[in-house]
């Protein structure tokens, strides 16, 4: 036995010496087929897998256009579904490609930890649910209360400063997945349930009788949701970029899933430079020059994703308000394709 | 055979790598050598790889501000205070879970051991379901079950269950009069001391008394005497010194006084229960190991059945019982672990879970816990070796 034990031991740790996660990250996609990428453990409208294993939500959108923009291929994905603790790591090793998993972007995660956010694909800010029959109207009346939220986030900082800075005391109670939180909320561990905005009204949806149930008017922070890639591969941070600015920049000009086709016969530049009719654009980024016309053609523009996943229409019903355009009021904006 | 022979009569030329003595030193050179390279070449790596991919990386974060709250904490803390008194709460969350957890079960487990083994046909069932329920069902669903089970059973704040005006039972946890010390209450503290302390005196007294001329003396009694009766004389002689600081529904919940939360409750209650079912079987199984023959000699002599349990049979018992015995400790202090799935504020879910991720020193962070888990573990065990020694089989 002994005899055979050291080649492997050896072996192994020349094995360690190959490098945890590579720089060329389009390189390794494009080889293995498929863009792996790193989702929520289920929050409706933004990464939510249905009955039949199918992913859907605004962050999964996210994946299909980048799998759309590399391959021509919207499904030419795979979905890993992450807690908040493990979120970083995952990226930081090379386990998923992408996480665009409703994570905020902040000064310390951005600098500290070896990533990088690609642009926000959603504008939100933390909220407080609470039950109606509390009768609280405004979260400047929780003083006392107890709150529910997920480790590993900042919610968990953002509610320690907002009580703090209003010298209301209050108990904080944290559990790893979002799913135990909604539970006990709704066994009555907690008066007040605190997320982002987005995802009470996600979550709500999972309560025994969600219409007992009301979000606070208040928002305590701000919550800039973006998809994040890994410091040092400058190639895969512009792709990951420009996939989502030219989503935005389709809606501004009006191109669509449904007329991606005839807007390509368009007569302003802007269309033509978007689609890849002029210049070349896609080349820069390592890609073909048609990568927005198949982001859009597949996945649609931003304001499509938005509808689709947690606009007015869908259960969550969350109207635009600060993810309007800027052109109409809010503060989705995209640098131009030129 | 022949080879041998040859070499052992005195063939001069016989190659050193052909002794088997030398070749073996030579492996284990290899083999430990190979373990360091390995070693080394895990933690380097690590550090190249953090560098290269600009992670923050050293021991400086547990300096800076935490910035969130700790629902439960034995020592004093706030949001102003930093990471590194984060991880003492929640290491110290995580040893008051583990010991009172341990105490609970060996209780538990010793009853429904000894329950096990009864004549009495309905209770040897009873024990028998436990344990074969308890042992089979995954820890993690036992702590939801006892979680969710606490929570649900009881009602919201505005409807407590009330004892006696000053205890109050809520999904928000149990609420209790606080003691507050006056000057003078250090004196009952001394005096509960004095108790522990008159109590062994009198137990080795007692011991002595009985080897010498076989006379019992009540010494379980003339310890609670002690224990509970000179502080509470002495808290009256000091003009009680200690009053009480009352819970009251203020608001949405309960001020003042001191709460237990109900995830503690839960997490303790879901822990000594499977524990004990665990316990259980190791009583039984030490049990068994003593002869029967020491039964019926004990009772032969004329001793009741209680004391033959209690002075022929457990002492001889123990022998077999503690070793399995640490083995279940050591796995309730480290199963602790799993309260971050219901929200108990311990070492893995403060340090491990909210650090870890404001900080994002996954490594540092991850190695101190570990750390953390392997002291525990190899205290438990010093302990458990030491009592070990002192009850084993004195040869003479």
């Amino acid at each position: 036995m002994k005899k055979y034990m050291l080649p492997v031991v050896v072996g192994a740790a020349m094995g360690l010496t190959a490098t945890a996660a590579s720089s060329a990250t389009l390189d390794d996609v494009k080889s293995k087929g498929f863009i792996q990428c790193g989702v929520s453990q289920g929050l409706p409208g933004f990464s939510n897998p249905d009955d039949k294993g199918n992913w859907t939500g605004l962050d999964v959108d996210f994946c299909r256009s980048m799998a759309a923009a590399i391959f021509g291929d919207a499904t030419k994905v795979k979905y890993t579904p992450l807690s908040a603790k493990e979120r970083f790591t995952a990226l930081q090793s090379g386990e998923v490609d992408v996480l665009p998993r409703n994570t905020t972007w902040t000064m310390s995660r951005d600098t500290a930890l070896g990533l990088n956010f690609a642009g926000v694909n959603y504008y939100d800010g933390q909220g407080f649910m609470v039950r109606k029959e509390l009768g609280v109207s405004s979260a400047l009346e929780l003083s006392g209360a107890s709150v529910c939220t997920n480790t590993g986030t900042t919610t968990e900082l953002n509610v320690a400063d907002y009580f703090r800075a209003n010298n209301m005391p209050y108990e904080i109670v944290a559990f790893e997945k979002a799913d135990e939180v909604v539970q006990a909320y709704d066994a009555g561990r907690c008066d007040v349930y605190t997320t982002d905005a987005s995802g009470l009204y996600a979550q709500r949806l999972k309560l025994t009788n969600p219409d007992d149930h009301m979000v606070l008017p208040e928002i305590i922070s701000k919550e800039p949701l973006g998809p994040v890639v890994r410091q040092g591969d400058d190639q895969w941070f512009n792709i990951a970029k420009w996939v989502g600015f030219a989503q935005i920049n389709a809606e501004e000009l009006g191109v669509t899933s449904a007329n991606v086709d005839e807007m390509k016969g368009s007569d302003n530049p802007a269309i033509k430079r978007l689609l890849g009719v002029e210049g070349a654009f896609g080349e820069a980024i390592g890609l073909g020059n048609d990568w927005a016309y198949n982001v859009i053609k597949s996945v649609g523009n931003y304001g499509e994703m938005f509808e689709a996943n947690v606009g007015p229409d869908t259960p969550l019903g969350i109207s635009r308000g600060l993810n309007a355009l800027w052109s109409s009021g809010g503060i989705m904006y995209a640098p131009p394709i030129r | 055979m022949a080879a041998i022979d040859a070499g052992g009569r005195g063939a001069p030329a016989r190659s050193w790598i052909n002794d088997p003595k030398i070749r073996g030193a030579i492996y284990q050179v290899l083999l430990v050598v190979s373990i360091v390279l390995l070693g080394w070449e895990i933690v380097t790596n690590a550090i190249i790889n953090l560098e290269r991919q600009n992670i923050a990386s050293g021991f400086g974060f547990l300096k800076n501000t935490a910035g969130f709250g700790i629902t439960q904490s034995l020592i004093e803390y706030s949001e102003e205070a930093s990471y590194g008194r984060a991880f003492w709460v929640g290491l110290l969350n995580t040893i008051l879970v583990a010991v009172l957890g341990i105490i609970v079960a060996t209780i538990l487990g010793f009853i429904v051991g000894i329950a096990r083994l009864s004549s009495n046909w309905v209770i040897s069932r009873i024990a028998y379901v436990y344990i074969e329920i308890i042992r089979n069902i995954p820890l993690l669903l036992q702590i939801f079950f006892w979680y969710f089970a606490v929570l649900r059973a009881v009602p919201n704040p505005r409807n407590s269950v009330e004892f006696a005006g000053s205890v109050f039972l809520n999904n928000r946890g149990l609420f209790m009069p606080r003691p507050i010390y006056e000057t003078g209450a250090s004196a009952i503290a001394i005096a509960f001391l004095i108790g522990i302390v008159g109590s062994f005196i009198v137990r080795r007294w007692a011991h002595k008394r009985q080897m010498e001329t076989g006379q019992q003396f009540p010494v379980f009694w003339t310890s609670v005497g002690l224990i509970l009766g000179l502080p509470i004389l002495t808290f009256f002689a000091m003009g009680m010194p200690i009053g009480l600081d009352f819970p009251e529904l203020k608001g949405f919940n309960f001020r003042g006084g001191m709460a237990v939360i109900p995830e503690f409750v839960g997490l303790l209650l879901a822990l000594a229960i499977y524990t004990a079912a665990y316990i259980a079987e190791v009583v039984r199984a030490g049990i068994l190991a003593v002869s029967h023959g020491q039964t019926e000699a004990s009772y032969s002599l004329g001793l009741r059945p209680g004391p033959t349990l209690r002075l022929v049979i457990i002492p001889q018992a123990m022998r077999v019982i503690i070793p399995p015995l640490t083995n279940q400790y050591l796995n309730l202090t480290k199963n602790s672990s799993l309260a971050v799935a219901i929200a108990y504020p311990d070492l893995v879910s403060v340090f491990a879970g909210t650090v870890l991720n404001q900080t994002g020193q996954a490594v540092e962070v991850l190695a101190i816990t570990m750390l953390v888990y392997l002291a525990l573990s190899l205290l438990t065990s010093m302990f458990m070796n030491w009592y070990n020694a002192r009850m084993a089989l004195v040869e003479r």
